[in-house]
Parts: structure tokens; sequence; C-alpha cells
């Protein structure tokens, strides 16, 4: 088949020899700018091989004449990127984290980073957006703060982590395991259990709950509070809210006071940079939950009625 | 003229050498209407960046602007924001309706005037018979040896190919940037890498493209003309050789002698001699023809001087063609332009344009964006009340700073405050001040009671507190902890 090249008389040119049911291919000629963009690849190819990493070999790939790679390319991209953002670390490093707010642009830089920094060692447990785990981990967008919601108390407790035998600065408090050590026995727990969801708004008093408040004032108050509106300076949960981490319901309460949890969470200052741990204390602060300043260690009963209805919310700083 | 072989090259050879193309001078209306076609868009394209548009002081002062930084798009009164790139879209589909129109109706008009590779080939043509002179004598000159006229005429020409190349690339970046700023920052090296690297390039492709491959883009690279033949018809006008009058060619001299056995065609070759990319129209229709006309204009020319009526070479559809051969006469070529076809394309492309038109006076320059924060879903407060999180985007568009009321409803009982805000003060709806032409974005947060559906939808809107009140809505779900209702 090949054979048959021949001039092609319509075109004059000639064909491949190529030829299927009659219909000849044509052996047009490139054009000659084509051909040289063809060469033009091929030496480009060549060059580029020289100069950079290209060849695979058994262990690596030859390493190119310019000494590139692509990792160093970014390790010199990320030191050029810490290197931008030096003066806006130096800046969150030298202000106090109260002070933070008063600076807007700062204060959103910290939150940023924060954010970043949340995603690598906090979500974990946390949750992604720190919704907490039910039954697990507390949430750290609401309303209710087991340590205090300001931005330093949550710097301390990020810094210095809670439970940690290794640290004398630690958080620390422990809840006596009522049940388990015999010092109530099941029925007084059923009691205080009672008083506690009474107080919670989940129960209607009775007798049982009666005996449970007797019970509450000499074992417990001394923490959560004679109210039972919790105790901050040892971490103490408030128990009258909405806001259960172990389950507000009759058998998780007893299960707490039979055998508490005494949740641990790391301390960071080993492993994080201070500029980094006030970033993580930010963000946190602006999931919806923090609070602009230390609260007072016993928290009254708050009575936050709802919003008056179709007022404007004039007047914001 | 050319034998088959002359065209292809040597047999068996890998590469055919380009045919050089030297079209020689005409004049006549298509010339001048090519003349005053090249006039216009090289004027609209060098001359538009430097219309200056006064916007205020928060926007540039350019009439025409890509701002591609700060994402803007400018035309005279228009802004266009990113999320309205659907003017954009709009513009290209009636360019491309457009072009369905025209090639249906007239041909290939686009390559013979209008296309950048044509207009800047032809100047550049001009350019060669500046300095090379005329067909002949640009003939001559290439095929002559390296002597020092022609190594001054070469590099003369090159210098101002290039010069008019960089030219070209240099008011392209005029459209990305504010161009009296940007033309002193380049001179003075303070222009972005990226500038240079543009002009750089558009100044190379300009160079090669308009200087030495000319027609070899139009038959080789570009895919256009192949999607025109698809969309042209048997009623398109094209450049056509009435052979029917033309055939078979012969000198005048000889028609004298044998009167009847010869056609019109005089075989003078000029309608070759003058074609841009160097082909011979009485070969029928063909790829190589942008239809340009000046073929038309040489023909016409050399049949007014030798005293026979013009037209051997002229616009004509395929229909008239067949009408003409068969000894009838065509309709004037005006009945030609409106069929149904072309109104059609015209009905689509002027309901599209209208369409815009209406959508760009109807639109409000306050626009909100909400979305709804999925983790967590929504958080339990201490009181018994469901929070969930939004992240509020609200364009001012606007080139002036407006304070505006972002206000909820549908949602009993409900409060929203932004981060900013104090949630002690928080109700129903709150202020936020926009800065002007910019994007201001919110965390929102709405508390409500905690009894009620597991998703509720409710309304966001925005409005402006001055003088335009028009604003935006957008419905979103509230979720809170239960099972779907």
């Amino acid at each position: 088949m090949a054979d048959h090249k021949r001039i092609d008389d319509v075109t004059g040119t000639a064909t491949s020899g190529h030829e299927w049911d009659g219909i000849e291919e044509l052996d047009t000629p490139m054009p000659r700018w084509w051909l040289w963009s063809l060469y033009a690849t091929i030496v480009w190819g060549i060059v580029y091989v020289i100069l950079y990493p290209a060849w695979p070999m058994i262990h690596g790939a030859t390493e190119g004449v310019l000494g590139w790679s692509s990792r160093g390319q970014l390790e010199q991209e990320m030191q050029a990127d810490a290197q931008r953002r030096a003066p806006v670390m130096n800046a969150i490093a030298a202000t106090a984290i109260a002070d933070l707010p008063a600076k807007p642009e700062l204060m959103q830089a910290a939150v940023q980073g924060g954010a970043a920094a949340f995603r690598v060692h906090c979500v974990q447990c946390h949750g992604a957006g720190g919704a907490g785990v039910k039954k697990l981990y507390p949430s750290l967008t609401d309303d209710d703060w087991l340590w205090g919601g300001d931005l330093s108390t949550i710097e301390y407790t990020i810094t210095h982590g809670i439970r940690n035998p290794d640290h004398k600065e630690t958080r620390t408090s422990q809840m006596p395991a009522f049940g388990h050590d015999g010092i109530l026995e099941p029925a007084q727990i059923a009691d205080v259990v009672s008083h506690v969801r009474v107080i919670s708004h989940q129960e209607k008093p009775s007798a049982s709950s009666a005996r449970g408040a007797v019970l509450f004032e000499a074992n417990c108050a001394v923490c959560h509070g004679p109210a039972g509106n919790g105790g901050r300076e040892v971490g103490a949960p408030k128990l009258t809210d909405a806001i259960w981490l172990y389950g507000g319901d009759r058998a998780s309460i007893t299960a707490t006071v039979t055998q508490p949890r005494n949740g641990v969470m790391p301390r960071w200052n080993s492993r994080l940079d201070p500029v980094t741990i006030k970033m993580l204390a930010a963000y946190v602060y602006s999931l919806g939950g923090g609070e602009k300043a230390p609260t007072p260690a016993m928290a009254a009963a708050t009575a936050e009625g709802p919003g008056t209805e179709g007022r404007g919310a004039d007047g914001q700083p | 003229m050319a034998s088959p072989e002359d065209l292809t090259g040597e047999h068996g050879s890998l590469y055919a050498a380009r045919k050089g193309v030297y079209p020689k001078k005409v004049d006549g209306p298509f010339r001048r209407f090519k003349w005053a076609i090249m006039a216009v868009t090289l004027a609209i394209y060098y001359g538009t960046p430097w219309i200056r548009w006064d916007r205020g002081p928060h926007a540039p002062d350019q009439a025409v602007l890509v701002d591609l930084a700060n994402r803007r798009f400018y035309m005279f009164q228009i802004e266009i924001w990113p999320h309205e790139f659907y003017y954009v879209a709009g513009l290209l589909i009636m360019a491309g309706i457009g072009l369905f129109l025209v090639t249906s109706a007239v041909g290939r008009a686009w390559c013979g005037y209008a296309c950048p590779q044509t207009v800047w080939t032809d100047l550049f043509q001009h350019v060669d018979r500046l300095i090379d002179g005329d067909r002949n004598a640009q003939i001559r000159l290439a095929n002559g040896p390296w002597t020092a006229e022609k190594i001054a005429k070469r590099t003369l020409k090159y210098a101002i190919y290039l010069t008019v190349a960089f030219w070209t690339g240099g008011a392209w970046i005029m459209y990305f940037a504010d161009a009296p700023t940007l033309t002193q920052d380049f001179w003075s090296g303070q222009a972005a890498p990226v500038a240079y690297v543009t002009v750089a390039v558009l100044t190379a492709t300009t160079f090669v493209l308009g200087g030495f491959l000319r027609e070899q883009v139009c038959i080789y690279m570009c895919p256009w003309p192949r999607i025109q033949t698809a969309m042209m018809d048997e009623k398109s006008l094209l450049v056509t050789y009435k052979d029917w009058r033309g055939e078979p060619r012969g000198s005048v001299k000889k028609a004298e002698k044998n009167p009847g056995a010869f056609g019109d065609c005089v075989d003078c070759n000029q309608c070759v001699a003058v074609c841009p990319t160097g082909i011979d129209i009485r070969e029928g229709p063909q790829i190589g023809c942008i239809t340009c006309a000046l073929c038309i204009d040489a023909c016409d020319s050399v049949m007014a001087q030798v005293g026979r009526p013009r037209g051997l070479i002229d616009y004509c559809t395929l229909d008239d063609a067949a009408t003409e051969k068969a000894g009838g006469v065509a309709p004037p070529i005006r009945k030609t332009l409106f069929r149904p076809r072309t109104l059609i394309y015209f009905g689509l492309w002027g309901a599209i344009g209208l369409a815009m038109l209406f959508a760009l006076g109807q639109r409000t320059r306050l626009d909100l964006a909400v979305q709804h924060e999925r983790s967590p879903l929504y958080v339990q407060l201490s009181d018994g009340a469901i929070r969930n999180n939004y992240t509020l985007k609200l364009r001012n568009m606007e080139l002036r700073p407006r304070d505006v009321e972002v206000t909820l409803s549908g949602l009993p009982g409900a409060r929203l405050w932004t981060e900013d805000g104090a949630r002690e003060t928080a109700g129903q709806s709150l202020r936020l001040p926009l800065a002007p032409d910019s994007v201001t974005s919110a965390k929102l947060f709405v508390v409500a009671p905690g009894a009620g559906p597991a998703r509720q939808d409710f309304t966001i809107a925005v409005r402006a507190l001055d003088d335009d009140p028009r604003g935006d809505r957008e419905t979103i779900q509230f979720d809170r902890p239960g099972t779907e209702p």
C-alpha cells in the first residue's frame, strides 16, 4: 500500500501512499514556521532538562545546574511570608491581650491567625468552629464559661491548660466522686439530682428535691454556690442554666455525681508560642460567647430578658 | 499565474517556504472604506484609555478601565462588579450573535475589514510600500542581493515595525491602569513587572504576526474561517469572480481580433497582485479569501480603462451567481440583506441588548448576601435560647459612603447583633456604616427562643438610610435542635 506514492493531479502534491476505499492522503508539507516551532520546543526541552530537575533516578532526580527545587522554593516563600507577617505578629506580641479589641485591625489579624491555629490544634476535641462535642468537650461558642470567657482568662486557660499534673499554674479542681467513694448513698444522690433538676427548671419541686436541697447545701454549695450558679475560680459549672456539658437528664446527672469526669485540657505553652496562644484566645473570644471583662467569680443569677421588639440596636459602640 | 508546484514547494520536502506576498497599491471605494475602518479602529484602540471621566474621589477617573487589582470594570457611567460579570457574558454573547449576523449577511466582513490581524497587516504593508516601494520594487528588493541599501531599508522597516508593535503593546496595558500615571511609571521603570512583560509579549506578537506571518495567520492558525464557512449560506455576500462573464480570458488585442470568442477578463492579474493574502479569486471561493474586496477595486479600475462594465469581480451571493449564470438579473443587494435568518439574528441580538440595558437601569447598588455558618449549626445558650451564626456581606456599589439598616423579620422573638455590637442592646435591626465602593463583611448573630420548629425560614433585609431607599433581602434558615418537622 505504501508503495503507491505518486503526485496528485489536482493539487500537485505528493500523496503519502495511504489509500482507503479510493480516498488517498495527501502528503502536504508543513509550513516552515511550524517546523521551526517544533525545533524550538525541542531545544527548549533540552535546555530545561539541563537547567532544572528533570530526569528521574532511583533515589531522587537530576538536580539541574540552576539548583532550583520546588521544596527550596517553598522554603523561600515560607520565609518571605513569615517576614511579611512579622510586623503584625510583633505588634500582636507587644499588645496586651485585653487591649486588642481597641485596635480593630490587629484584633482582626489575631482572629484570622487564631482561626488557622485552631484548625490545627483544637478541632480534634472542640470541633470545627468550636462547637464542642456533647458529653465530652465543651462548646466554645456559647455564653457559658467554666473558667471565664474574657480575653485574658481564655488566654490563661489555653496557656496553662486544665488539670495538667506536670504544671503548678494549671487550672485545677476536683469534684469528689460522691457515689463511687461512698460519700453519698444512691438514694441521697437521687435526691440531689432532683434538686439540681428543680433549680434548672427541668422538674417541679418534690419531697425528694427538698431532701436534696439540704444535701446540696452541705456537699455541693461550697463549689457550685448556694443557688447552684457555679464558681469560676474552681471551674464549677453553673447548674441553673440550660447548658449541660455531660448531659442534663436524670441519668447523666446521676452518673456525674457518682463518678465525675474532671476533664483535662493540655497546656499549650509547651507546644505553642505566646503569639499563637494570644491569637487562639482572640479567635475563641470571637466565636460569639466572648465576655467584655473578667466577671465576678460567683456569677449572679442573670435574668436577661428577651430583646425589646421593634427597637433598633442604636447607639452601639 | 502560479502553477500548483509553485504553491506547494518541492515534492518530498519537509516544509514549504512561504511564498512572499507583495500586494500592489490600489485605490477605489473599498480601499477607502478600509482606510476609514482602519482609522476608526486604531483610533478607538489607541485613544480610548486616554478619555477621562470624573467619578468623584472614590473611583478612578479613567473612562474605560479594567481594574483587576480592585476587581472593578469601569465603562463611562457604568461600573461592573465581579458578581455582575453576566453583563460581560451578555456582551460576549452579543458579540457572538453579532458575528453570526454579519457573517450570514455580508460574509467575512470581520476578516476583511475589522479583524486586528487584518488591520495591523494592512498597516505593515503600507510601511513596506513606504520604505521599499510598490509591489515590483518590493519583489526586486526581496530577490536581490544584500546590498548596503537593502540592509538600510530592512533595518529602517523593521525599526518602524517594532515601533508600531511597541505602541500596540503599550496601548493595551493602558486599559488596566490609570493611563497617564502608568506611562510615567513605565518610562521611569516603576511600573509593575506584569506591565513590562505584557508590553514585551504584545510587541513580539504584533511584530511577528503582523510583520511576517500575515496571511499565514488567516490561512493556517485562525479557526474563525472554518467556523465562518459553516455560518454562511447561499444568500451570504461573497467576493465572487463572475466566470460566466469573464471566461475564457484574453487580452484586449486578442478580443479585438476575435470578437465574441473571449470573456471580459483581460487576464491582467491585477486582482492577484493586490490581494493581501496572495490568492487568485478567479479560482473560485476559497478559505484564503478574507473578502477585503481590494480585488474588486483593482478589477473595476481595469474594466474602466478598457471600457467594459464594472463588477467582473464583485460582491455576490451564490444564489445571485446562479441566477446571473442562467441569464437572469440578480435582485439588489439590500434585498438579500433582509431575510428571515438575518432578521432573527438581529432580533436576538437586539433583545439581549435591550434586556441588558433594562437590567442595567434597574439594578440596585446595594447588595446583601447572607451565609449560614454550619459549624456549629446552632448554639445552645444558657438561658435556653438558640443562637445561629451568619456571615453577612454587604456590597455598597455606590461611590459614596452609606448608612444602612439590617432588619430581620419572620422569626418571632428574635434579636440580632454583629460581633462589634453589644449583645445586651440587640434588637430586630441594626445600623451599619458602609464605606464607598466596597464590600463590608460582618459576623451576624441571631438569637431566637429555644422552643420552635427545627427549621424555620426568616428574612434578612438591608435598606439604605438615604435618598435611595432601595435595598436587598434574602431568606435564610434558622436551625434549632430537634427533629425535622
